[in-house]
């Protein structure tokens, strides 16, 4: 175990993957000689030169395209968006190019792609740089989507990404970057569709993922102390696969869930897991899941507003308080 | 398949600009060659005609877009390359597909939905594909095959290898932002690939000056600073000269080129298409320079072709087209239990 950054541990799983596979490259704006925009791919270039570590113009559909051709032809490209806000204008080479070549063709080429990039809110950075769009790709067969929150989950995952045959957007988060933890070191890798019980509890589940699943880790640990409240936080990590039976099997202990998503509310992520869980769970409930989420609007720039429509720490304990209150009614009666 | 006064058209050389600029392809190559094209060329016409006969039969679904009036551009687009290189194309591609090698049969089993199709059935009319072949795919959605192509590209620089990529497109996909991504990327890493255009003149229902502001399309590439020519496209010589000289460069000097084979569809831009917005004039004009036709009276009059060869060739063509549909007719669909295949490489189902 090494302790790290989020950030150095992605920049050194792509190191340690470049030196282990010839076919694997990175590509995208500005990840060579201005060495990423958040200082991923810092030092790469230099390392291993313009052939595994390729600038590209600004046009994402382009060079993803470009990356998912590569990819048919046995390379293992590591696209880095920006921010995930431009991948926007990659949308037809992601949906109907990368996740359906595989399964359209009958099978014959698979395209082995990951592609990196960051979303959240909360630099200030308006409506059109502070999106969680992860939910496009989550819904769509053929892709998958992992969300790491941890630094150890972030190498992780990233390897198992690299080594999949199948296209992966594997989603970052800017206000983790320079977040901290434990790394393990060695060929370190995290399979796909298994979410992570991050701390054990009685009373409630808290179902998360990416820099929400920290906050709600950080809000369960207070109330424990605080309040004297068990409750368990599950980071989803993965959420196409996704994981039912560690989620499902949470709820049905605690018998309460909250999820707490940075994204929308409607048609979410939270929606999904909501349903899975009235699905399979319906008769371990003891009181309606709520959903903490982004206030649905284009996030706004002023200070206050833009902390008024994210999700916050604020709201979660809300959340809690609302079924604690029907919990002790129970209790009571 | 074509009128005595369409023959008589094509025998007096009608269209201009025919014939003389591939003249010295004609002398220089066999005549088995020559005659394998002229093969080609009415195996894909007698297919094309099937598959829209078929359509209207109901035995194949989806869109269906057919090449007819085509064949010279697409059997000498695939007869400049090598067997070994990539190929991409958008989603009228049946006769491309067959150039490449694929047989018939599979292709028409693909179109009819069956699990010996091509794509086994997943893909149809605009998808098919062949990995050993190297026939990359159909892409349904316009231009999205340009930046696969150029990723091709990409991978085979990537390696140093000896192959090159060859990606064909339509007319009104020059319009759209793919396509000037992918000249870019192409010229600006320098990689080994040949676009061509197939400018049929109509993308849709959009004649090709109503939808570009430039209609001469090959000088698009100017903006890239990168080689392209204009040929006739129902000269299949011409074509494959333009296209074998760009393969060359590709694959010699890493330099991409644009090639705009100027055409026509004879039909409808998809087989359900009335073709209404055509001028009843424009459209006689073309079928009189009928690529089929002008190519049968070159090599009747080099005596390379007797009309006995030529009748022989013809019903070659029509009787493996017969067994492509029976092949079609008689294989099975895919199993509904196979439904989640595929869905992932390296793990079946979901």
């Amino acid at each position: 175990m090494a302790e790290m950054t989020y950030r150095q541990a992605l920049h050194d799983t792509l190191r340690e993957e470049l030196l282990r596979d010839e076919n694997v490259f990175l590509i995208g704006e500005e990840i060579g000689r201005f060495e990423g925009s958040y200082k991923i791919t810092a030092g790469l270039l230099q390392e291993f030169g313009p052939k595994r570590v390729v600038d590209t113009p600004i046009c994402e559909n382009g060079f993803v395209g470009l990356a998912i051709g590569a990819a048919m032809l046995g390379l293992r490209p590591i696209v880095e968006i920006m921010t995930i806000n431009f991948i926007a204008l990659a949308m037809d080479e992601i949906v109907n190019h990368a996740a359906k070549i595989y399964y359209m063709f009958g099978g014959q080429c698979p395209v082995p792609l990951v592609i990196r990039t960051p979303g959240g809110g909360g630099q200030q950075l308006s409506a059109t740089h502070s999106q969680n769009l992860e939910v496009w790709f989550a819904h769509v067969p053929g892709l998958k989507v992992v969300a790491p929150s941890t630094p150890a989950d972030a190498r992780g995952l990233l390897r198992t990404a690299v080594r999949d045959d199948n296209p992966v957007l594997f989603l970052e988060n800017l206000a983790l970057y320079n977040t901290r933890g434990e790394v393990p070191e060695g060929d370190y890798t995290i399979p796909f569709g298994k979410a992570q019980v991050m701390k054990e509890g009685r009373d409630l589940t808290i179902i998360s993922y990416s820099r929400m699943a920290v906050v709600a880790l950080d809000v369960a640990r207070r109330l424990e102390q605080e309040r004297q409240l068990s409750i368990e936080v599950v980071d989803v990590r993965s959420l196409r696969p996704l994981d039912h039976e560690t989620i499902v099997n949470s709820v049905k202990k605690t018998n309460r869930a909250i999820i707490f998503e940075e994204d929308w509310r409607s048609y979410g992520v939270g929606a999904e897991l909501v349903a899975t869980i009235q699905e399979e769970a319906f008769d371990y409930l003891d009181a309606p899941i709520q959903r903490v989420a982004g206030a649905e609007v284009p996030l706004p720039y002023s200070k206050p507003l833009e902390q008024a429509a994210l999700p916050s720490a604020r709201q979660l304990v809300e959340a809690v308080d609302r079924l604690a209150i029907r919990k002790r009614r129970i209790v009571y009666a | 398949m074509e009128t005595r006064q369409q023959r008589k058209a094509a025998a007096q050389g009608a269209g201009p600009g025919d014939a003389r600029s591939s003249a010295s392809l004609l002398e220089g190559t066999d005549r088995e060659t020559l005659l394998n094209y002229y093969y080609q060329m009415v195996l894909i016409r007698y297919f094309e005609e099937k598959a829209g006969e078929m359509y209207t039969r109901a035995r194949i679904g989806g869109y269906c877009h057919l090449n007819l009036g085509e064949e010279a551009t697409v059997v000498g687009f695939c007869a400049g390359l090598e067997p070994d290189d990539y190929v991409y194309t958008n989603y009228r591609e049946h006769g491309y597909a067959i150039c490449r090698g694929i047989s018939p049969a599979v292709v028409m089993a693909e179109l009819f939905g069956k699990k010996t199709g091509c794509s086994l059935g997943r893909g149809g009319s605009m998808h098919l594909f062949d990995i050993k072949r190297r026939f990359m795919g159909g892409y349904g959605i316009v231009g999205g095959q340009l930046p696969l192509a150029v990723g091709a590209a990409f991978a085979l620089a990537y390696r140093g290898a000896r192959e090159i990529v060859a990606c064909q497109m339509g007319d009104g996909t020059t319009n759209g932002g793919p396509f000037h991504e992918s000249l870019n990327l192409a010229k600006l890493y320098r990689l080994p690939v040949v676009f061509l255009i197939v400018n049929n003149q109509y993308g849709m229902g959009t004649r090709v000056d109503q939808g570009s502001a430039v209609p001469d399309l090959y000088r698009k590439a100017c903006a890239y600073d990168m080689r392209s020519e204009r040929v006739d496209g129902t000269d299949v010589l011409a074509v494959l000269e333009a296209v074998r000289t760009a393969a060359r460069i590709a694959r010699e000097e890493r330099e991409p080129s644009l090639i705009e084979a100027v055409s026509y569809r004879f039909r409808g831009h998809s087989v359900v298409d009335p073709d209404r917005y055509r001028p009843e004039e424009e459209v006689r004009r073309w079928r009189e320079r009928d690529p089929i036709l002008l190519y049968a009276a070159r090599l009747k009059e080099a005596g390379l072709m007797d009309d006995a060869k030529r009748q022989e060739l013809e019903a070659r063509a029509q009787q493996e087209v017969e067994e492509a549909v029976r092949f079609a007719e008689e294989s099975e669909f895919p199993s509904v239990d196979e439904l989640y295949d595929f869905v992932y490489a390296g793990e079946g189902g979901r």
